[in-house]
């Protein structure tokens, strides 16, 4: 036992210090919600963080509802979300001292996928609220086979699950509808299944074109019954507003940002961060955006 | 001979209180459980949580918290798991203690008890590429995402269970039972099943339920094999959302202190519950068929 004691010691020392966070001055910001955003969050730190060797940034994923849950909560710097937080949230979070503040990163287009052999092309948002609230439940009536249509969607901590909800289905979800884990669950399920239906984030499909016509495709969709159908898979679609299901992409803080989580939500929001926001198959901030975004960081300054 | 005295009863009262502890532990859990499930009922109705079939706390009108189908669907899927896992379990652990040399014994139990150590997320992960698609192809549906589906992958993970205790069960059978038979002019067959099981009676039911808590608890393999759809399972074909998939997916997105936040504590109590009971249950069946050799 005498001879061990150093040892011991030395060993419980080791883990006092690496108990300690301050290594040097790195700031740490933590960054939790959408999985919609998640990777391109992950693209955009990484790339700061090679710039800014003094921060040190760390995302989780967890749904748009668990980020926000987080940011009420206290427990993150920024929280990603692919919805707009709902008016009982801002009140909660007032009721605990925390005043959330939106910046805007990007814009998201959902994609509506069915398995590849579908004959459909086209789907208008009528028929999708009615498919997904159950009133529409058979392939036959949109012109497929006589099949029951087999329905996936994402979880309630989703923020594409409550997006998709209130702006297309406009009612409560069918209570047969799959809740998948994540966008890349709900791709795999329908690749699988040949009366499936489900909808995704752009983003994901952009960064796996190669999987399209490898087992789903993505329908076109119409505002109306009358107007003409859209892909997503376009840019231009987006841009110019043809497509009818597009949503802003959120950051949200406690607050008027400050010191180097300014400068990292400014990064985002930069040329340079905008091309990223491009490369992960998003859309670059529209001007309906820049003058919230311009508010919320320009008024941070000390 | 003061000092080793002193350390005597030192050391007693240690290992008193790591028992202690974990009794501690085990009531603290519960205690909290309750503690934050009783505050759901605040708001939320006894009869609208235990017999509504809608769970819809996130509702796009007003939210709705009944468990039924929920409290259906763990129950549905268990069933299945132990309808598969009994006798392949049961049957197992006859070959392991009976039939087997001690060769094939030595080998075959270690892989046993192998199985039980797969992580269940890697078991849902197979559930979800193999068996699923599997289970659509073979009985003609459009996926597998499937109650039958969480009953194989539950069924695998609590065979080991099962086979272990169910084992150790058919060998503690005297051997003066199995001779007497013999001597009487019995066949293997008819000692097996006319002496040996019934003997090993209570240390089998103890594997089948011990087997059915695991399945009962399970949460990954669920939540990632049977695809969640909160619809009331009509049958083995139907995707299910089980009680410990619905915490497991709903807690970390829901704020403190809200009736949602309660309302998940309360399914975890009952959970708990359930689980006590089933426990308490082996406990006494076992305790009762015990033959005092």
């Amino acid at each position: 036992m005498k001879k061990r004691l150093p040892i011991i010691f030395l060993f419980f020392g080791f883990l006092c210090w690496s108990c300690n966070p301050k290594h040097g001055h790195v700031e740490n910001l933590l960054i939790k919600g959408s999985d919609t955003e998640v990777n391109l969050a992950l693209t955009l730190a990484e790339t700061y963080m090679m710039e800014d060797p003094d921060i040190s940034i760390a995302i989780t994923g967890g749904g748009s509802g668990a980020g926000i849950a987080a940011l009420i909560n206290g427990k993150t710097s920024i929280a990603n979300s692919s919805r707009a937080m709902k008016a009982e949230e801002l009140v909660m979070a007032n009721e605990r001292g925390v005043y959330p503040l939106s910046t805007v990163l990007g814009i998201d287009a959902i994609a509506i996928i069915v398995h590849q052999d579908c004959p459909l092309t086209e789907i208008s948002k009528h028929q999708l609220a009615a498919i997904y609230s159950g009133r529409l439940n058979n392939w036959k009536y949109l012109g497929g086979s006589d099949d029951e249509i087999s329905l996936y969607g994402r979880q309630s901590n989703s923020g594409t699950f409550v997006y998709f909800r209130d702006s297309i289905v406009q009612a409560e979800y069918a209570s047969n509808v799959k809740q998948m884990n994540g966008t890349a669950q709900i791709v795999e399920a329908i690749k699988n299944d040949r009366n499936g239906i489900g909808y995704v984030g752009v983003g994901y499909i952009q960064e796996n074109k190669n999987q399209i016509n490898q087992g789903f495709k993505v329908l076109a969709v119409k505002a109306t019954d009358q107007s003409p159908a859209y892909l997503p898979t376009l840019a231009s679609n987006i841009e110019n507003g043809n497509y009818p299901i597009t949503r802003p992409l959120f950051q949200y803080t406690n607050g008027h940002p400050k010191g180097k989580l300014r400068q990292f939500l400014r990064y985002c929001l930069s040329a340079e961060g905008q091309i990223l926001v491009q490369k992960s198959g998003y859309f670059p901030v529209t001007k309906a955006y820049w003058q919230q975004n311009e508010q919320a960081l320009v008024m941070g300054q000390k | 001979m003061q000092i080793r005295r002193l350390i005597d009863r030192s050391i007693k009262r240690l290992f008193f209180l790591a028992a202690f502890l974990s009794v501690m532990v085990l009531l603290g859990i519960f205690g909290m459980l309750l503690i934050n499930g009783i505050k759901a009922f605040e708001v939320i109705e006894v009869s609208d949580f235990f017999f509504g079939t809608d769970w819809n706390p996130s509702a796009y009108g007003k939210p709705t918290f009944g468990i039924l189908s929920m409290l259906v669907s763990t129950f549905l899927v268990t069933l299945g798991a132990m309808l598969i896992a009994i006798p392949l379990g049961v049957g197992a652990a006859t070959y392991l203690a009976q039939v087997a040399s001690e060769k094939t014994r030595l080998i075959l139990k270690p892989i046993i008890e192998l199985l039980a150590a797969i992580p269940s997320v890697v078991v849902g992960f197979i559930g979800i590429v193999m068996v699923g698609p599997l289970i659509a192809r073979v009985f003609g549906l459009s996926n597998g995402l499937t109650a039958l589906n969480g009953s194989i992958l539950l069924a695998v993970m609590s065979l080991p269970t099962i086979i272990t205790v169910a084992e150790d069960a058919i060998r503690a059978v005297p051997r003066n039972f199995i001779e007497g038979s013999y001597a009487l002019g019995a066949n293997q067959w008819t000692t097996l099943m006319r002496v040996i099981l019934p003997a090993a009676y209570s240390g089998i039911i103890a594997a089948i339920i011990l087997g059915m808590g695991r399945a009962i608890g399970e949460t990954m393999t669920v939540l990632m094999a049977t695809g969640n759809a909160l619809a009331m399972p009509q049958g083995f074909f139907d995707p299910v959302r089980t009680m410990t998939a619905t915490i497991a997916i709903e807690l970390g997105e829901v704020p403190y202190g809200t009736t949602h936040y309660y309302s998940l504590f309360a399914v975890g109590a009952l959970l708990f519950i359930i689980s006590l009971g089933i426990n308490l249950i082996a406990e006494n069946i076992a305790a009762r068929y015990r033959y005092k050799a």
